[in-house]
């Protein structure tokens, strides 16, 4: 399997199922204390894992936790996604 | 004395060990954030006796909501912290952990979860680790206690490392704990489990509704049925056969019309105690709680700590998020809540893991408002029921739409933000049922403790008011409201009143009073909303203060006054 990557998105725009590193977290200090807390920072691995409807909160795994953030803390966090590309003939 | 804290990041198994390590019983659940308020034991340090505390979980020794800071203040009273590191998730758990050293106050690392790393494909050198940390690190497993007596005996060793190293940023300290993490963990390929595929399954955009559903409707069925059976096959039988030939025989020993006939017993009615009005001590006041209320309490709370324990809750908020964002909540406030339905002092005491103020009034209000504990909606389901179910479904329905609109209009009043959701979700795991017994009965003695005395006292106090006419002026008093507004009876006055210090014991009084059904849903929809019972007044005032409990009490009498009128209206 090959890999190639295509331009940075926000957690909220990937789609479920999709996994990709965390280039950049926009907020406040605050904010992006509180992420990194939860192990959430630039350079970490993450797989998103659901959406809910209404633009409710978005679940993804970071290492082996599962961490639950509100569409706005979503659209804050902007992930590299991976793209994988099905194997050649 | 010496103060031994365990302190680490939420959810990781802290009240576990302290309950192994103590012996004393705390709630223990699979959310982070179980523990709000610190606990107090003992333990045997060799020949001395230390002092053992269990704070609330912190990720970070900033605290961001008001169990956090209780957690932060401790520290700064301990001398020795055991650090309670989740060993299915080092890198988060070891940041605290360095934090922690810098502090300058002698550590010791207990390594929990450890049956849980080898099903998870993780393996943890604890020798390379403790080179690395320089103090001891001891695996331990919090429910089963395993471990437990090798972190007692190595207690001693606990220090604060050769050399402390301090990091200038966050960054820094991220970068060595990504190298720790890197020297002392294996992670191996591991199977799919069926907690994984369920974990998947209710994450799910539309299979997460599904599942949300199946629980809600599943338990109510378990909670009812449950309790229902007790009821019939084991409360009331023994009630029937062994008390009341004893309070039969005592009636006759103490004489009709006696003082202490009508305290003890109460009125016969066509020469039979009921206990449901016959209104004594003996009768009706042990009745009520033991035989109408606690089954509903055993049933609930067994309900409750399978969700719990399972880490069922916090995604049951992550689904009530948006709805909780109109009444100016997030969705973790739905944990509070629920625990509200069991027993309202500890929910209001929960609503400390809400980040800001705003969010805690609204949540607390909301609560002591619309949010029925388990032993009214016993004492609902058993009086109201009998006249049919849709009555109480009414109830039920009125106090949620209140609950709704209440939140939808503070929402707007009250100043302040809500912050956005952001929230760690423990995977499922397989309850322990000791636990869950443990827990069960932690929350059902404590009801029972509390609610015993106060009921045997109002009910004494109640006749002995009865003798001397002043519920007759009262009532003359209140009429306005009761009749005008309400279409109550004016008799109903003692409930109400009775009302401000037990909702059973209150809802008991409406038993002999022949109401029609309307009537008993207006006054029990009253009963729940008007004001909370004594003990959650009490701590409601401790944790908003005087200005803002006052404000909640008005928002009570208001929304009292407007629901009740609106039924009579409407009904
Ligand atoms: N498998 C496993 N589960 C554990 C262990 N220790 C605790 N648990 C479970 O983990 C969950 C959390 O335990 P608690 O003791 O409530 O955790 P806590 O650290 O006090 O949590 P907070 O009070 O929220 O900070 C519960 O469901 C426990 O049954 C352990 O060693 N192994
Ligand atoms: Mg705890």
């Amino acid at each position: 399997m090959t890999s190639r990557s295509e331009g940075p998105m926000t957690l909220a725009e990937m789609r479920t199922g999709q996994t990709g590193t965390v280039v950049e977290i926009l907020g406040g200090h605050g904010f992006v204390r509180r992420l990194e807390t939860l192990g959430i920072r630039p350079g970490k691995r993450l797989t998103k894992v659901s959406s809910t409807l209404f633009h409710g909160p978005v679940t993804f795994k970071v290492d082996k936790a599962q961490v639950a953030v509100g569409f706005g803390v979503a659209r804050g966090i902007i992930v590299q996604v991976d793209r994988y590309l099905p194997p050649g003939p | 004395m010496m103060r031994i804290l365990l302190v680490g990041n939420p959810n990781v198994g802290k009240s576990a060990l302290f309950s192994r390590l103590t012996g004393i019983r705390v709630t223990i659940s699979n959310y982070p954030g179980t523990t709000v308020e610190f606990t107090k034991g003992h333990i045997k340090l060799g020949e001395e006796q230390a002092e053992l505390i269990d704070i609330p979980g912190s990720y970070t020794l900033e605290p961001s909501s008001r169990a956090e800071e209780v957690a932060v203040e401790m520290l700064k009273e301990g001398d020795l912290a055991i650090n309670v590191v989740d060993a299915t998730n080092l890198e988060r758990n070891l940041n605290l952990t360095l934090q922690l050293l810098e502090r300058g106050i002698p550590v010791i690392v207990a390594l929990n979860m450890w049956d849980d790393t080898r099903h998870r494909g993780i393996s943890v050198d604890t020798t390379r680790l403790e080179e690395l940390l320089g103090v001891p690190v001891v695996p331990t497993v919090g429910i089963t206690g395993q471990g437990v007596s090798d972190l007692v005996s190595r207690l001693p060793e606990a220090r604060i490392p050769a050399e402390v190293r301090t990091y200038a940023s966050g960054d820094e300290r991220w970068a060595r704990v990504g190298d720790i993490v890197g020297q002392v963990q294996t992670l191996s390929h591991r199977h799919h489990t069926w907690t994984d595929a369920l974990e998947d399954a209710s994450s799910h955009r539309l299979g997460g509704i599904v599942i949300a559903l199946l629980v809600l409707f599943g338990t109510f069925w378990f909670v009812r049925l449950v309790g229902e059976a007790i009821i019939d096959h084991v409360a009331e039988p023994l009630f029937e056969w062994l008390w009341t030939p004893l309070l039969m025989r005592l009636s006759v020993a103490l004489g009709p019309e006696t003082f202490w006939h009508s305290a003890l017993i109460g009125r016969l009615i066509e020469g039979q105690i009921d206990y449901l009005q016959s209104f004594g001590m003996l009768s009706t006041g042990l009745f009520i709680p033991l035989a109408a209320v606690a089954p509903y309490i055993i049933s609930f709370y067994l309900a409750l700590g399978f969700l719990e324990d399972v880490g069922y809750l916090p995604r049951l908020a992550v689904l009530m998020d948006t709805l909780l964002h109109r009444l100016g909540l997030h969705g973790y406030a739905s944990i509070p809540t629920i625990l509200g339905l069991g027993c309202n002092v500890p929910a209001v005491m929960a609503t400390r893991i809400l980040e800001s103020r705003k969010e805690r009034f609204i949540a607390a209000t909301l609560i002591s408002i619309a949010v029925p504990c388990a032993v009214l909606q016993a004492m609902i389901i058993g009086l109201v029921g009998q006249q049919g179910m849709g009555y109480v479904g009414i109830i039920y329905g009125s106090l949620f739409m209140s609950w709704v609109v209440i939140g939808m209009v503070l929402n707007r009043l009250v100043k302040g933000f809500t912050p956005e959701l952001l929230i760690e979700i423990p995977p499922y795991r397989l309850p322990s049922g000791r636990v869950i017994i443990e827990k069960l009965w932690l929350r059902l003695s404590g009801v029972v403790k509390h609610a015993l005395p106060i009921i045997l006292v109002t009910v004494l106090v109640v006749n002995v008011l009865y003798n001397f006419g002043l519920f007759d002026a009262l009532a003359s008093i209140a009429a306005p409201v009761l009749t005008g507004l309400w279409g109550l009876p004016k008799e109903t006055v003692v409930a109400i009143v009775i009302g401000f210090l037990r909702k059973d014991a209150a809802m008991g009084m409406l038993a002999p009073l022949a109401l029609t059904a309307k009537q008993l849903v207006i006054s029990s929809t009253v009963l729940a909303m008007f004001f909370p019972c004594v003990a959650t007044f009490v701590v409601l005032a401790r944790e908003l203060g005087a200005r803002d409990v006052l404000k909640a009490v008005a928002v009570m009498l208001v929304a009292a006054l407007i629901v009740g009128s609106l039924q009579n209206l409407i009904l």
